[in-house]
Formats: structure tokens, C-alpha cells, sequence
């Protein structure tokens, strides 16, 4: 028996016109987990994220929470709720009304509405702002009140449509660490849209990498950075060599990769090249190569193995790795991926 | 010294507005306050201080009470009229632009529908009036195909020449006024908004009762400042649909101008204006509108 909050998908489809948005997914997301539905823009994660929230109909397939089928139930039937990108509040309404807005609409009196508005205030640190105008705050303070204004209504399961990215980087982080916090207090499962590979490592116990439109493989983190299954996956959760030999391809994690010099005999597989660039990052140091056919690879190196190997930019040198630690990448699904690791 | 020179760079910018509206606004109207308190006779202004036009304008008013005098009568008259016009142009209004901002999801035909709505302006108030006239009237097209259809047997005389024509004219030239800052206010919705509100459980009343008209309140207050302020001392449209037979606040000023009873009609006309104002400053209390310009 499932439990009353998973959330199912089944063979859901969204289409805007005739161009297909979402492409018959199947996705099962369990009870008070956090997910991250992870992805470059326009692969279908947001159209996923309102067909769940009820903002948009699905064109075919289900979507069942608990027990029920809520595909065609209004939004506020679904025992979801959302938080919007840029947050939503209602302009006219200061912080008090805007978190109990929901509370009015069910017609609950104003005493009891505020003081349960307080509650959820005091939860995201925001009791002091009570009276102000959403004009009036932060961006980061204006999140924190969209979350309780989301959260009033007890939602099992909360939506939230890239929350971090009108944020500066530095809030972005900190914000981040609160939401992973809240999501384990509260015990509800978190959906989350983002673009950035970053976050979605951070914050999920479900990464599901979707492109164009279908889901490309989804679990933990470590799995999905350790083992990608496609030449997409690889490249967009970033940090991965993807090498080709003849038709088939693999990945190896960039940190992974040992560099030897070509007199230096090599008894694995391996990709011969040219040094481009040394780039210093603290931590490790990035040394970019120009490989042959066309396998362009950035290896990061210890400083240690730097110091060691004394090499320059224009050196002849031997890319190699263990072979256990290459992933063979299904070939079928290769696409087109903006640069790994983009934000 | 640089800041003196912004200021000195605003006031030069704002300067030409300054000039035509102290020139062809403030001036006239400080006239109009100063011969409203002179002195006249049958023929001629007197430039004496005198509140004769005040005081003759509601001659007898207070002995009569309290049954209305004729001016009071006059000014409840027009109230009315205004009233019902607002009432009817809000709604006409504040529906048309709500379809247009919110039903019709692509500009091209948001403007498109929104230039249609300016068609009645290509013809001159006046011919937009008369128009009504061929269709009202005791012979006109509605009486006369009600009568034909057999479902009268006398023409309707309250259709021309009443305060139905009048409204109905009134509400035909302006409802415009109403839907133009409306729609204005409606378009600067985010409509994230109304989806947040349908997300906490809002019916597409509540939504429209807390979110949409609060939001459009700014567009709700300028349409009706121009349409109470159009009516109120509107002559013209009265004169003609009501057949020269309904008194409106307009028309009292234009007979005593006709007679040359120029304090009189002055001092009508700041009354007017204090009356105007009174209505506008109960409206502005709804809204900050400067906070919204």
C-alpha cells in the first residue's frame, strides 16, 4: 500500500500546440523526500511542476497522490502547494495577509487566521515584518514569506519553481541550507525546479534530469553523478570526461583522469593530446587538453601530482584511467547540452 | 552645486506644463472666484464685492424647506444623473477592459479590440448623439418594430427626451473614458497573482473581489474622475437628448450666461466646482492615486 503523499506519474504527457513540452513520463516520487526535477530550459521540468501543481492541464496520463487520481481536481484539491518563481505576493496585502490569504478564502476568522499566520512566520524567521508591504522586503525576505504563505495551508507536498534563481549567490547558498532544513522538519516531500546541477546535488534525495521533453535518468545524487547513464546526463551534471571510441562512448570522472607523458608507456585505455591550459583552483588544478579525434578533456589533478609531473602548456601527453572507472554511455540518446555545468 | 543644478534643469523641464496649465487653468479660474463675488444689475457687472450671486441662486431656498427649491432640485437632479452614468460606465467598464486583459491572451488583438473600442470618436459628439435620435424617437426604429411586431400599440415616450436618453448617450460617449485606465491598471497584473490566489483555494469571485479589483483600483478611481467630472458639468448632452426640458448644474450656468448674469453664472460655476471636488476628494480616499502614477 503507498502511502497517503507519493506522488505518481503515469505516462503524463503536455502538449502546447503541436510541439510536446512533456513526452509520456513516468515518475514516482516518495513521501517526504526532497526532489529536484533538474534540467536545461524548455526541457519540460516547469510544465511538469504546474500539471502536478494544477495550473496546467495535462493533454494525457494521470497524476495520482495517495489514493487519489487528482488529474482533473482544481489546484487547491490536490493537498499540494505552490511557490512561484518570483514569489507571487499580492502587492496590496502586507506579510500577515498575504500568508493567511488562504485561511480567508476558507472563511476562517481573522483572529484565528493571523494567529496562524504568526506561526508560520515565526517558522521562516519573519515575525518582525508582519505589517510590512512585500515592496518593502528582500528578495531573501520575500521568499521566506512565499514559503509560509505556501506552507499555511498544510500541503503535503510543496512546489517550488526555481526558488533560488532571483536570489544573489550568496543568499542563494544560505537560502538553500534553509530550505533542505525546513523540508526535514516538516517531513513533506519538496519538489523542486531547477536549472542548476549544483542545487539539485545539494538539496535532493531524487534528481530526475529531464530533457526535451522525457526523463533521462533520475536518482540519488551519487548515483547520477557516478553512474550517467547518457552522454547528456554526463555532461549536464558536469565533472565528466566523455570520450568516444569508434560508435560507443564512456565517461570518466574528470578527477579520475592520470595524466602520463608519452614515453611513459600505458598498458589501459587512453586518449593522446595536447596541453591547452593550467588553470589553478585552489583545491585542484584543472588541466584542459586538446585529445585527439575531437576528445576534448579537462582532468583535474591534485597540486601534489602537478608538482610531480612538471608539465607545460603545449605538452604531448597520454589522457588514461582505470577502466573500472569508465561508465559505457547509451549512445541512443545523445543530445545536444548547453556547456556542463552551467548555473 | 550640483544639486542645485538638477533642480534648476527639473523646473525648466517642467516649466512649459507649469506655464500652460497657471496660464489656461489657474488664471481663468482665479477670475472666475473673483466675479463670482462682484455685484450686477440687469446689464452690467459691477466690480463691487457682493455675494448677490450666491445668495440669489438659492433665493428662497430656505424659506421653502423643507421642500427643494428649484436650484437644489437642479443640483440633486444632476447628482443623479452622474450617478447612475458612473454607475453604468464602471460596469460597462471594468468588464470590457477585464476581457480585454485577462481573455485575450495576445497583444496584437488586445490592441486591435481596444482601437474598435475608439470607432464612436471618429464622429463629432454632436452626430454621435443625433444618431440616437432616428432610432428613439416616437416614430423610430425600436417603436416603430415594436409596434409592428404587435408587441406595443403606442410608442414608448420615455425613450428620446428623458433621462433614460440621457444616460444612455451619456454612457454611449464615455464608457471609453472608464475602460482605457482600467484596462491600464489590469495589464500591469502580474498573472502569477491570480494563480497564487486559485493555489490557496481562491473561487474566481474571491479572486476577483481580493485580488483584482483592489489591483485595479488606481484605473477604477481616474476612469470615474473624468467621467463624474464630464457629467457634472455637462450642458450639452442634457441640452440635446433631454429635449431642452431636464435642468442640470451645466445648463444653470449657460442661462444665466445667455442672460449676462455673469457673477451669477460664476458663482454657479465654483459651486459647481466645490460640489465636483467634494465628489472626487470621497473617491481619492479609496486610493493613494499618486502612489500608483
Amino acid at each position: 500500500m503507498t502511502s497517503k503523499s507519493t506522488l505518481e506519474l503515469v505516462q503524463v504527457s503536455k502538449l502546447f500546440g503541436n510541439t510536446v513540452a512533456v513526452d509520456h513520463i513516468d515518475l514516482k516520487i516518495p513521501e517526504g523526500s526532497y526532489c529536484c526535477l533538474l534540467g536545461p530550459s524548455g526541457c519540460g521540468k516547469t510544465s511538469t511542476l504546474r500539471m502536478i501543481a494544477g495550473h496546467e492541464p495535462v493533454t494525457s496520463g494521470d497524476i495520482i497522490i495517495g489514493a487519489n487520481n487528482v488529474t482533473d481536481l482544481l489546484p487547491a484539491g490536490r493537498n499540494t502547494a505552490m511557490m512561484f518563481q518570483s514569489y507571487a505576493l499580492f502587492p496590496h496585502l502586507n506579510v500577515i495577509d498575504n500568508v493567511s490569504f488562504a485561511l480567508k478564502m476558507r472563511g476562517v476568522d481573522k483572529a484565528e487566521r493571523h494567529a496562524e499566520a504568526r506561526k508560520l512566520l515565526a517558522l521562516v524567521d519573519m515575525q518582525a515584518y508582519e505589517q510590512r508591504l512585500p515592496a518593502q522586503l528582500s528578495g531573501g525576505q520575500q521568499q521566506r514569506v512565499a514559503l509560509a504563505r505556501a506552507l499555511i495551508t498544510k500541503p503535503q507536498i510543496l512546489l517550488l519553481d526555481e526558488p533560488l534563481s532571483a536570489l544573489d549567490p550568496f543568499l542563494r547558498l544560505r537560502m538553500r541550507t534553509e530550505l533542505k532544513r525546513l523540508q526535514r522538519e516538516l517531513g513533506i516531500t519538496f519538489i523542486h525546479v531547477t536549472h542548476g546541477q549544483d542545487e539539485a546535488m545539494a538539496l535532493a534525495d531524487l534528481v530526475v534530469l529531464m530533457n526535451a521533453g522525457k526523463i533521462e535518468q533520475q536518482g540519488s545524487p551519487r548515483e547520477i553523478f557516478n553512474y550517467p547513464r547518457t552522454e547528456f546526463v554526463a555532461k549536464f551534471i558536469g565533472g565528466h570526461a566523455v570520450i568516444r571510441a569508434g560508435q560507443s562512448s564512456v565517461a570518466v570522472r574528470n578527477d579520475r583522469l592520470i595524466l602520463k607523458s608519452p614515453s611513459d608507456g600505458v598498458s589501459g585505455p587512453f586518449v593522446a593530446g595536447t596541453i591547452k591550459e593550467i588553470e589553478y583552483q585552489g583545491t585542484f588544478v584543472r588541466v584542459s587538453i586538446a585529445g585527439e579525434e575531437g576528445n576534448d578533456l579537462a582532468a583535474e589533478l591534485s597540486d601534489d601530482t602537478i608538482d610531480q609531473m612538471n608539465v607545460s602548456i603545449g605538452d604531448r601527453v597520454l589522457v588514461t584511467w582505470n577502466a573500472d572507472q569508465a561508465h559505457p554511455l547509451n549512445s541512443s540518446q545523445i543530445a545536444t547540452v548547453p556547456t556542463a555545468g552551467a548555473a | 552645486m550640483t544639486q542645485s543644478r538638477t533642480s534648476l534643469i527639473a523646473w525648466l523641464q517642467a516649466g512649459p506644463m507649469m506655464l500652460v496649465f497657471v496660464a489656461f487653468f489657474l488664471l481663468p479660474l482665479i477670475f472666475v472666484v473673483i466675479v463670482s463675488a462682484w455685484d450686477y444689475n440687469e446689464y452690467e457687472m459691477l466690480p463691487a464685492f457682493s455675494f448677490r450671486g450666491y445668495t440669489d441662486t438659492f433665493e428662497g431656498c430656505i424659506v421653502q424647506l423643507p421642500e427643494l427649491c428649484t436650484i437644489l432640485k437642479t443640483y440633486a437632479k444632476t447628482v443623479k444623473l452622474c450617478f447612475l452614468t458612473w454607475l453604468i460606465t464602471l460596469t460597462l467598464g471594468f468588464t470590457i477592459a477585464y476581457f480585454l486583459a485577462f481573455h485575450i491572451k495576445s497583444k496584437t488583438w488586445q490592441i486591435l479590440l481596444s482601437l474598435l473600442c475608439t470607432i464612436p470618436f471618429w464622429t463629432s459628439n454632436v452626430i454621435r448623439m443625433i444618431a440616437w435620435i432616428p432610432l428613439l424617437g416616437r416614430n423610430g426604429l425600436i417603436n416603430q418594430g415594436l409596434i409592428d411586431l404587435g408587441l406595443i400599440k403606442v410608442p414608448m415616450e420615455w425613450l428620446l427626451f428623458s433621462e433614460f436618453s440621457v444616460v444612455l448617450a451619456f454612457v454611449h460617449l464615455f464608457t471609453f473614458f472608464m475602460v482605457v485606465p482600467i484596462f491600464n491598471s489590469m495589464i500591469r497584473i502580474d498573472h502569477k497573482l491570480i494563480e497564487a490566489a486559485y493555489d490557496a483555494g481562491a473561487s474566481g469571485f474571491q479572486t476577483l473581489v481580493n485580488i483584482i479589483i483592489p489591483l485595479a483600483k488606481p484605473g477604477i478611481v481616474i476612469g470615474s474622475i473624468f467621467v463624474i467630472t464630464i457629467v457634472m458639468g455637462d450642458f450639452v448632452t442634457i441640452g440635446v437628448m433631454g429635449g431642452q426640458q431636464i435642468a442640470s448644474a451645466g445648463k444653470i450656468i449657460e442661462t444665466r450666461l445667455n442672460a449676462l448674469q455673469f457673477p451669477a453664472a460664476a458663482a454657479d460655476a465654483v459651486i459647481l466646482l466645490g460640489i465636483t471636488i467634494v465628489i472626487i476628494s470621497m473617491l481619492t480616499r479609496l486610493v493613494d492615486i499618486r502612489k500608483e502614477l
